[in-house]
């Protein structure tokens, strides 16, 4: 495909709309002061075709206008998912498919952290951000054993459920706590199983970057704004394709 | 046939899902005077005026109760070894004896005898004078109302502010009512209702929302009451009732006169998997006090369709609707405090999407004529296509406006994007406007037909709930093994298992909570 423009309703007049709000009163001025900032975002000419006082200090704004703006859709670049998006559905006949059985999924806060937002918006069947957690999912048992597990209690759990999967939490940052506490939670499972008996093991919370994974010796690394969807998806893609392999 | 409502229901039918409704909630109640908790107990205190924390941040309540707990045991309530040891002179006061009872230097007792009436009456009086500061509460509000005036309008036009920080989501509020808001909601920071102590002080960091705490209540409920005083509208505040702390976030709101908590019977047990005695229990006691300080409880129903078909699970609402209004009247209720939650959740590819949400919404309004229900906005099917959602929450609102909703949730059309901008806010309340303006009196004219798909499917619900209620009595154990078999489609949770068991304990003979004395009536 070769380079293109946005269609409003004629190949290449380049028309876009665009809405939002600035903190000043509703005038004459502040039209002009929106007109002027879609100029400055390329949009040239410009029509604000509507704006509303929104109490005294604010006024919203729409404004249709033509940007000249040319797009190459064959030099766009694409970090792909290396997991297909499963829905509950989908995850949970996936995993019926070639497990046979239920997945056992382990989690919960190591060290002495007690925040555990992290792991239940992950296993708690309320969710997060308008999808329900692991619990929700017919084919998943999750083991959720909450705020500050010390590694040993973990990987008992883990021995005891079976578990196919360690979903680990951590918020608490404090002098790098967060990786100190995964390193010695990797290395308790590599320590404890045989290489291809490990369970998956899944860290998670705001400050992990996620290309540490090898570094820090665990399977995948989730970072702030994860939802259980991606993780549940990450979960059956990594389980169903070692099972079959 | 009598019949009522605008559906022409069978009254009978209707007779039969109250009365089925209360069998199985009678054993409920039952095993929940049988039972204490440590949040009921710990509420208890605050009644009695233990508030604070010490140095780590755990309240004097916790740090208190533990040690009696550990000393006496949980079984014969709280209040009679620890007011036998401020009338042994173990401490001045009761934040003194906390301080002195987690330094590990007093040693509790359960009195007997002279000693042990003499503990009930000075513990009777303390616990009487939080309740009379409810009481006062209550008149302060009643008042107000009266002083500066009320909501000009039915619906009730409900707004969640939800920064984390509490200095951010005063003016947040403070703004939200100039625009129409007549109720706020501060949503609560994930995660809270798992903790097993309220949180204490203002606070300013909050994961999606703010710490419940009694003087983020006292310093928002200030804010609100200038702002009702300068718009000439009470303007009401709610926060959540839920969670391992029930009964004190109750005990708190009575306290600093918050006007609406979010209460439901079941909540806790399905989506948090809170141990279900806990719940009961907690639950119980926490409308108690709801009864008692004038406060609308708004019930969690649309939980079930967020995760569950709302179509196929429309019965699991109706029958939670009973289920709560008995506990709730059993607490000591009334009609114009159950703020009964529904929602508007039905995918709109399903074809007569709408007239199913009417048919719902009606049978609602027809089940609980007298109740102001709480109407949800979609949340599940907005998609980020922030104009269709405006249209879905134009239809969500013509719903509201047909069935005479009590509150109405305003809906966001970017539910699920960000959390609302301040212009997602006025679009979304100039959106109810147009609707209430242009709509607000059409279900003058407007009846169902009789026979037609709106009344054949409010009954068809109305049966499948009376089923399911049949089915739950049908249970060995009734409700809590429905419960724990997954009878309500989402989770199995037994009895025995789930969070805050460990503060439950079965009451022993001489059991003794001023609070609960109090507020059945029986003082």
């Amino acid at each position: 495909m070769s380079l293109i423009r946005p269609y409003g309703d004629t190949t290449g007049d380049g028309m876009v709309q665009l809405s939002f709000t600035l903190p000043m009163a509703h005038s004459k001025i502040a039209e002009g002061a929106a007109a002027q900032l879609a100029n400055k975002m390329g949009m040239d000419p410009a029509m604000v075709v509507h704006s509303k006082a929104m109490g005294p200090d604010f006024t919203f704004f729409v404004v249709y206008g033509r940007v000249n703006h040319l797009v190459d859709p064959s030099v766009v670049e694409v970090v792909e998912r290396d997991y297909p998006l499963l829905t509950p559905k989908e995850a949970n006949a996936e995993i019926k498919r070639t497990l046979r059985r239920r997945m056992v999924v382990v989690g919960g806060c190591i060290g002495t952290d007690a925040h555990t937002v992290g792991i239940d918006a992950i296993l708690n069947i309320k969710g997060f951000a308008g999808e329900k957690g692991l619990e929700y999912y017919r084919e998943v048992k999750v083991v959720n054993l909450g705020a500050q597990v010390s590694v040993p209690e973990l990987v008992e759990a883990a021995r005891t459920e079976k578990a196919d999967a360690v979903l680990v939490s951590q918020v608490v940052t404090q002098r790098d706590a967060h990786l100190l506490n995964t390193r010695e939670m990797s290395a308790a499972f590599r320590e404890s199983y045989p290489a291809d008996k490990r369970p998956l093991l899944v860290v998670g919370g705001p400050r992990f970057d996620e290309t540490m994974a090898d570094e820090l010796g665990v399977d995948r690394v989730f970072s702030r704004g994860t939802t259980p969807g991606e993780v549940a998806s990450f979960l059956v893609h990594r389980l169903t394709t070692r099972e079959a392999s | 046939m009598k019949t009522t409502g605008k559906l022409g229901l069978d009254t009978a039918q209707i007779r039969e899902a109250r009365t089925l409704a209360r069998r199985v909630g009678k054993p409920i109640v039952r095993t929940a005077q049988r039972h204490t908790t440590v949040s009921v107990e710990r509420a208890t205190l605050r009644l009695a005026g233990l508030a604070g924390a010490d140095s780590e941040g755990t309240p004097w309540v916790n740090r208190l109760a533990d040690v009696v707990r550990a000393d006496v045991g949980l079984e014969h309530g709280l209040a009679l070894p620890v007011w036998d040891a401020l009338l042994r002179g173990e401490a001045d006061d009761l934040e003194t004896l906390a301080q002195k009872a987690s330094a590990g230097s007093i040693t509790f007792r359960l009195p007997e005898g002279k000693d042990a009436i003499r503990a009930a009456k000075a513990s009777h009086k303390a616990v009487g004078q939080g309740i009379k500061q409810i009481d006062r509460r209550r008149v302060e509000r009643e008042r107000m109302i009266a002083k500066v005036g009320d909501a000009p309008r039915k619906p009730w036009i409900y707004l969640i502010v939800a920064t984390g920080d509490i200095y951010e989501d005063i003016p947040q509020a403070q703004n939200a009512a100039r625009e129409g808001a007549d109720v706020i909601a501060v949503i609560r920071s994930t995660g809270q209702s798992l903790l097993d102590f309220v949180p204490e002080g203002a606070t300013r960091e909050g994961f999606a929302g703010t710490y419940a705490t009694q003087e983020n209540f006292r310093l928002m409920r200030a804010a609100l009451d200038e702002t009702s005083r300068e718009l000439g509208r009470y303007v009401r505040l709610t926060n959540y009732a839920s969670g391992l702390c029930m009964p004190e976030i109750a005990a708190l709101a009575g306290l600093e006169r918050l006007d609406m908590m979010l209460n439901d019977s079941m909540y806790g047990i399905l989506f948090r998997d809170i141990n279900p005695i806990r719940t009961f229990v907690d639950q119980r006691f926490s409308r108690q006090v709801h009864a008692r300080a004038g406060i609308i409880i708004n019930t969690g129903e649309d939980n079930y369709l967020t995760t569950a078909d709302a179509v196929e699970a429309a019965h699991t609402v109706t029958t939670s609707q009973l289920l709560n209004e008995y506990f709730a009247k059993e607490a000591g209720l009334e009609d114009w405090q159950l703020g009964l939650g529904h929602a508007f959740e039905i995918d709109p590819e399903v074809p007569d999407s709408f007239r199913l949400e009417l048919a719902h919404a009606m049978l609602a309004r027809d089940l609980f004529p007298k109740a102001p229900l709480k109407w949800m906005p979609p949340t599940r099917h907005m998609t980020g296509d922030v104009f269709k959602g405006y249209l879905l929450d134009g239809f969500f609102n013509l719903v509201g406006a047909l069935t005479d909703q009590g509150i109405l949730l305003v809906g966001m059309m970017t539910e699920a994007v960000v959390t609302p901008w301040l212009s997602d806010r006025d679009l979304a309340l100039q959106n109810v406007r147009y609707v209430m303006n242009a709509a607000g009196n059409l279900h003058e004219d407007f009846s169902p037909k009789p026979g037609g798909f709106i009344v054949n499917r409010a009954q068809e619900v109305l049966g499948d709930s009376i089923t399911l209620l049949q089915d739950i009595e049908g249970h060995p154990n009734g409700l809590l093994d429905a419960i724990a078999d997954g009878t309500f489609g989402l989770m199995k949770r037994p009895a025995d298992k789930g969070r805050g068991l460990e503060g439950v304990a079965k009451k022993a003979r001489d059991y003794y909570n001023p609070a609960t004395e109090i507020l059945e009536g029986r003082l």
